[in-house]
């Protein structure tokens, strides 16, 4: 990366792709707790949907090693773009039933717009670029199909080129 | 060269990784698709559809027409569903 790093301070950015769940609330604390440049401290937290009571769980299978270096360069991305006082981003594997939490990213920065602006940009690139996959466990015991990639999500993601 | 596949294409495959010797001839990802699919079925139907078929090298985004050159692992899957 040529780019120059932000002058104000080095962020360097929280990573965590992890079976267990996480504490959304520690999570924020973690950015913001013991300093007073902090103005804006969005959140985002993903949970498994049921589909209309049809689901029984999401599986999500990961490519160990690529999820936490591509989630990398997405933030890496982010904290050039805007000017952030802290990341988070946790992304879950395996198995998880509906109303858990999946994925969380926690932006944080002096001001709002950075921080949900650059929260909204994680999220579109987790979703196209970070090797994760879902497929869904049904209720009626059939183990289902691997979910399929959007269409809508490629146009989210190319949203930030036209910047 | 180390393979590994995930998700369908893990499933197409029947396996979660091998060690491949790549021919001579080969100099892309997309020959090395069509070199194993001419050679098994079970590979031309896992390749099958290369329009939602996607490859890291060494653990980064490439297309298929990108060179295997140097490269120690190649990753196929379908498109990510993660966030």
């Amino acid at each position: 990366m040529t780019a120059p790093l932000s002058p104000l301070s080095p962020v360097l950015p929280r990573i965590l792709v992890q079976s267990e769940d996480f504490d959304l609330a520690a999570e924020c604390d973690r950015l913001s707790q013991g300093r007073q440049d902090v103005g804006a401290l969005v959140s985002f937290v993903g949970l498994c949907r049921d589909e209309g009571g049809r689901l029984a769980a999401l599986e999500l299978e990961h490519y160990p090693g690529m999820a936490e270096t591509e989630i990398g360069r997405i933030a890496s991305q982010a904290l050039e773009r805007w000017p952030l006082t802290g990341l988070t981003v946790i992304h879950r594997h395996g198995k998880i039933a509906p109303g858990a939490q999946i994925v969380l990213v926690v932006a944080a920065s002096s001001h709002r717009r950075a921080a949900f602006e650059a929260a909204d940009f994680l999220m579109d690139f987790l979703k196209t670029r970070a090797p994760f996959w879902k497929k869904e466990h049904l209720r009626d015991g059939s183990s289902g199909t691997w979910v399929e990639a959007k269409a809508v999500d490629d146009r989210d993601a190319e949203r930030w080129d036209q910047r | 060269m180390l393979i590994k596949y995930f998700a369908s294409i893990r499933e197409r495959v029947g396996r979660e990784e091998e060690r491949i010797e790549i021919p001579a001839s080969v100099t892309t990802i997309a020959e090395l698709l069509d070199d194993l699919a001419g050679r098994d079925e079970t590979y031309a139907f896992a390749f099958g559809d290369r329009e939602t078929l996607r490859a890291a090298l060494d653990q980064m985004h490439v297309e298929l027409d990108t060179p295997l050159a140097g490269a120690s692992e190649l990753a196929l899957f379908p498109p990510m569903t993660g966030g």
